[in-house]
């Protein structure tokens, strides 16, 4: 069996760890500069704000209907997600990660799974005061419906197993097609014109069928939902393909430097994220682009540069950032985001080394290890690249911001 | 552990600060004989490890005020909270009240509970149905600056 663990509502559920007075309130949670609403507890659902909405649209319906608004804390979101998996690493055989709240479990040869969920659901709402939903079947994707059998009704506290032929075909029958994972709003339309309402009608129809309309990936879709299992357990994660750090401007921009200044920045994050993964990069890429939503001059455009050896050394990585960056910029524009894409990444001891190299490695290798111990000891930007902080003009405007309860002393939980 | 002294009443343990290399490196040195304490070396003592026994439902939280002083939790200590210890009769809590968050000793009684300070100045607040009302975590340890 395949478990699927969500955790619901993650980043409103995380607010309300340290405070409870907003469980059962309506929240919703805003992107990094406060732009769009990124996610929404159910009780503000009810409000029929939609997602990705930009907040100011909405301030009159927030503030009449007393949402609580919170900038997204991803310190905080990040550490209660690990200590959510780690949970669930404990006492399952095998997790694969999917996402920061969602895992798929292991459980074949697990004699009892139903207690395992259940038991989980308990765990994970006690001692870090989350809840979740587990969804157990045969395949991921009859997890998936099963997660969300858990989620829609209260009186299975939020686990769910789907082990016999008749839970599946009554799960199948209860389930909207559009709902399926896999399926997607692509195929939306499509499934209506042919007649398919729910998951049942899609298993209905044949093999020939459903390969022809919907491609391989139709026909994977409509095996796992038979309990055949075509995806599998992804036992190790591959290893990331490549890591960007994008960012939109709190305030439009339009001179190079504070630009130049932000991309520096970012391929300083970049350098930072592969040297914690042990990785060096064969290529950056960096793209600006202005703001699609208003009624101004458009530009964007995106170059890529490759580097003589891999590296994970933001000192050298900074120098094809800002050359490209040059490249690309024109003035004139009102540049609303930015955004720095390392690729092609392999471990950092299968590097083939270049004899023409003229970068004295293993110095610079000793530095960023000084660097990085400085930064987590002491807070990100103790120590950067000059050229990677200035004036900050481009600096994201967080202003409903929890505090980082968990990883700062300076941010601990008051007490009476 | 490596225990240095055995004739006062105080036990004096070695301290680690890195919990990511909690073993004691042992040999490297070529010249000269062995130490014969070599055999004998053991992990040193990991304040994680010691204070932290389910890190995933643990959390730090700063004492304010001076309601549980004799209790001898001070203002600016940091508790360590064990959210998956059970609440027993006379455990000290974190507790979410009202609104507020707040350390007590807790005496359950039949339909309701006390929160009880550890300071004669205070009194016990009485806990029914009618407040909003959660015990956070159990108080598993004070560190506090001597």
């Amino acid at each position: 069996m395949i478990g699927l663990v969500d955790c619901n509502n993650f980043y409103a559920s995380c607010e309300r760890v340290f405070r409870p007075d907003l469980i059962g309130k309506p929240i919703v949670v805003l992107s990094n500069n406060d732009g769009c609403i990124i996610a929404r507890s159910d009780e503000a659902k009810i409000f029929k704000i939609p997602m990705a909405a930009p907040a100011h649209k909405w301030i009159d319906k927030i503030e009449k209907n007393n949402i609580h608004v919170f900038s997204s804390n991803y310190p905080l979101y990040g550490d209660l997600s690990q200590r959510v998996m780690n949970i669930l690493a404990r006492f399952t055989p095998e997790v694969e990660v999917y996402s920061i709240d969602e895992a798929f479990l292991f459980l074949d040869g697990v004699p009892t799974p139903d207690l395992v969920a259940a038991d989980l659901v308990q765990k994970v709402k006690r001692w870090i005061g989350i809840p979740i939903s587990i969804g157990v079947a045969p395949t991921k994707t009859l997890a998936k419906a099963a997660n969300r059998i858990a989620k829609k009704f209260p009186e299975l506290n939020n686990s769910y197993v789907i082990d016999t032929e008749e839970k599946r075909i009554k799960a199948l029958k209860w389930m909207d097609i559009r709902a399926v994972w896999g399926i997607g709003n692509r195929n939306a339309k499509k499934m209506e014109y042919y007649g398919i309402r729910t998951a049942y009608d899609f298993t209905q129809k044949t093999d020939s069928f459903v390969r022809k309309h919907f491609t391989v990936m139709g026909l994977r879709t409509k095996r796992e939902l038979q309990g055949e299992r075509c995806l599998e357990f992804e036992h190790q994660p591959p290893a990331k393909k490549s890591i960007a750090t994008t960012r939109s401007f709190a305030e439009m921009q339009t001179a190079l430097p504070p630009i130049e200044e932000a991309i520096c920045h970012y391929t300083e994050l970049n350098g930072h994220k592969l040297r914690k993964k042990k990785l060096c990069a064969s290529t950056i890429m960096v793209f600006l682009t202005t703001n699609s939503y208003q009624k101004l001059p458009q530009y964007s455009a995106g170059f890529s540069a490759t580097f003589p050896t891999p590296t994970n050394n933001s000192t050298e990585m900074i120098r094809y950032a800002k050359e490209t960056v040059q490249k690309i910029y024109k003035s004139g524009y009102q540049y609303k985001k930015a955004g720095v894409v390392v690729a092609g990444l392999i471990p950092e001891d299968q590097v083939q080394l270049n004899i023409f190299d003229e970068i004295n490695r293993p110095k610079y290798q000793h530095l960023y290890k000084i660097i990085d111990h400085l930064n987590e000891s002491y807070g990100r930007q103790t120590i950067s690249i000059a050229s990677s902080k200035g004036s900050r003009k481009w600096k994201l405007k967080q202003e409903k911001l929890s505090k980082r309860f968990t990883t700062r002393w300076d941010d601990l939980l008051d007490v009476e | 552990m490596t225990r240095e002294k055995t004739n006062s009443k105080l036990q004096f343990f070695k301290a680690d600060f890195k919990s990511d290399t909690p073993v004691s490196y042992v040999g490297g040195v070529n010249a000269g004989f062995p130490s014969p304490a070599d055999d004998y070396l053991d992990v040193k003592i990991d304040l994680n490890q010691e204070l932290v026994q389910n890190p995933e439902a643990t959390f730090y939280a700063r004492v304010r005020g001076n309601s549980m002083i004799e209790a001898g939790l001070n203002d600016g200590d940091v508790l360590v909270i064990d959210r998956s210890l059970e609440a027993g009769n006379n455990s000290i809590a974190v507790c979410f009240l009202d609104g507020e968050f707040t350390v007590k000793r807790i005496k359950i009684e039949k339909d309701f509970c006390w929160l009880v300070p550890e300071n004669k100045e205070f009194s016990p607040i009485k806990v029914t149905s009618e407040n909003n009302f959660m015990i956070w975590g159990i108080v598993a340890y004070v560190i506090k600056k001597v």
